[in-house]
């Protein structure tokens, strides 16, 4: 035991180690508070999708040789979240069909272009690395870290600022109308920030595993908690203890970062479930 | 001056009409039932009223104790409500939404009158619950301390009572004449229940291919009224 923690100490010596806890632990606090607002509006179809389309704007941005994918990445994203949300709504033309055809012709798009314009003698490498995340979030730069912070804080800031606006309509849209509430203004700001966060968050476990980061935390602590409130909060400490435990255990054992946050938040859905079951009796 | 007064109104869709030459006033301490056919428009007269769809012709002119938004209103349920996971107290003031505006928290004040409305409707016990373990008549008792957040001189009520027992239906009733009758709050309400409109309502609006608006007692003198309640007496 004493040999983990001395391993810890040695590893948190690192700047690279220390960046990817602060990021790592940010993007997770980013993706919780919003996903629970996405899982309860019945938006998670966006998220996947979201994590999809990413995939394959990188993948362009990779062959194009951009110097920062993000500058592309973050628009194209941020565009088809406001195309998806607008197609979801739409009953009239199968918008769910739509949505599987744009998320799945990404990933085809995206594999395809970086086979055949390789820019690397590992392919298979790159491909894995995007799609699971990889040890990338070791070699983040200084810049890229402190875009990740900057934009972490103010989506949390906006959120926090917002709360009470984004509950009256993640709750009962048509209220919300009534009262004057700017419904639509509300639903893109939420498809937005969710599109930014998905890209920020492809480096940490890949663009396949992006929304276990958004949905494991809300419905977890919806099986234990009571009010809207309790459950952001629950949700938000749900993320950041997985993705912490994650980061580091990933180091430890030298598995995949990205599945290993996923696997610990599966474990911890099971423990919530079990604890639910128990209280609501 | 009347809270609501509209006058040769059209109702509908994209520039087609479904009901035409809808007159009423809506004034302090009025009950109004709006009945008609399914399908005759009611629902679209409720949008319009609300001001998520503009009228086809004519206008809705509100009061000057009244503000653009400022109206409490009741959906018909949904089903979504079912598995979120929301406070009653937590509903009931989101009720003020419309009265923040450039405020983004609710103050002591806006608490303090919430706790009001909680205990009006008899829902003390109930704040701290989780809303979709209640049941449907507790809900829409919820529901309505939202609404009144929402605006206390003016509740616009769509069908409150489907999906409700018997008991629980008459309970809803009681507690919202008793609202309108304590505090003056103007009622309007769509209904398809006769016993309802005939207890309470003062006026009534009926809309179809003919349209009544006037005093109860005129509207069960009138051809569509007997009509009206012989049909819903079958």
């Amino acid at each position: 035991m004493s040999s983990v923690i001395d391993k810890l100490i040695e590893y948190l010596q690192y700047p690279l180690v220390r960046r990817a806890l602060v990021v790592g632990v940010l993007v997770a606090l980013c993706a919780s508070i919003l996903g629970v607002s996405l899982v309860l509006k019945q938006f998670s179809y966006i998220g996947d999708g979201l994590s999809h389309v990413a995939f394959g704007a990188m993948a362009v941005a990779t062959v194009c040789n951009f110097a920062d994918d993000t500058y592309f990445t973050l628009p194209v994203t941020v565009i088809c979240a406001v195309f998806l949300l607008k197609t979801g709504q739409n009953k009239k033309i199968n918008g769910d069909a739509l949505i599987a055809m744009l998320s799945v012709g990404a990933l085809a798009i995206g594999y395809l272009l970086m086979n055949v314009f390789a820019t690397s003698a590992n392919i298979s490498g790159d491909v894995c690395s995007t799609l699971f995340g990889s040890m990338s979030i070791l070699t983040l730069t200084k810049r890229e870290v402190n875009i990740c912070v900057a934009v972490s804080i103010i989506v949390i800031i906006v959120f926090i600022v917002l709360y009470n606006k984004i509950f009256a309509v993640t709750f009962d849209e048509s209220f919300a109308v009534s009262t004057g509430l700017n419904v639509k203004f509300y639903n893109t700001l939420i498809a937005i920030t969710i599109a930014v966060i998905i890209v920020l968050s492809m480096k940490l476990v890949g663009s396949l595993l992006i929304s276990a980061l958004v949905i494991f935390p809300a419905v977890s602590a919806m099986r234990v908690m009571k009010s809207y409130k309790g459950v952001t909060i629950c949700a938000a400490i749900f993320s950041v203890v997985t993705a912490l435990l994650g980061i580091l255990g990933s180091m430890l054992i030298g598995t995949p970062v990205g599945s290993t946050i996923v696997g610990i938040e599966i474990i911890g859905f099971i423990i919530f479930s079990l604890v639910g079951l128990i209280v609501r009796k | 001056m009347a809270l609501i007064k509209a006058s040769n109104l059209s109702v509908g869709y994209r520039g087609v009409a479904v009901c035409d030459n809808i007159s009423f006033e809506v004034e302090k301490g009025d009950y109004l039932c709006i009945v008609g056919e399914n399908g005759s428009g009611k629902s679209t007269l409720v949008k319009t009223i609300l001001g998520l769809i503009p009228p086809v012709k004519g206008k809705i002119v509100k009061g000057n104790e009244l503000n653009q938004n400022e109206v409490g209103y009741l959906p018909q349920q949904s089903e979504s409500s079912a598995i979120f996971p929301a406070s009653v107290d937590e509903i009931i003031l989101s009720g003020f939404q419309g009265r923040l505006s450039k405020r983004f928290f609710y103050s002591k004040k806006e608490k303090e009158l919430a706790a009001k409305y909680i205990e009006k409707m008899n829902i003390l016990p109930l704040r701290k619950k989780l809303f979709s373990t209640l049941s449907g008549g507790q809900r829409q008792k919820v529901l309505l301390a939202r609404a009144m957040c929402a605006c206390e001189r003016l509740l616009l009520l769509d069908e409150p009572v489907t999906g409700l027992d018997p008991l629980a239906q008459k309970d809803l009733y009681r507690m919202i004449s008793k609202i309108n009758q304590e505090d003056k709050t103007a009622i309007v309400m769509i209904s398809h229940d006769i016993e309802n409109v005939l207890e309470y309502a003062n006026k009534i609006l009926y809309i179809g291919n003919e349209v009544f608006y006037g005093k109860k007692e005129d509207f069960l003198k009138s051809k569509l009224g007997i009509a009206f309640a012989e049909e819903k007496n079958e």
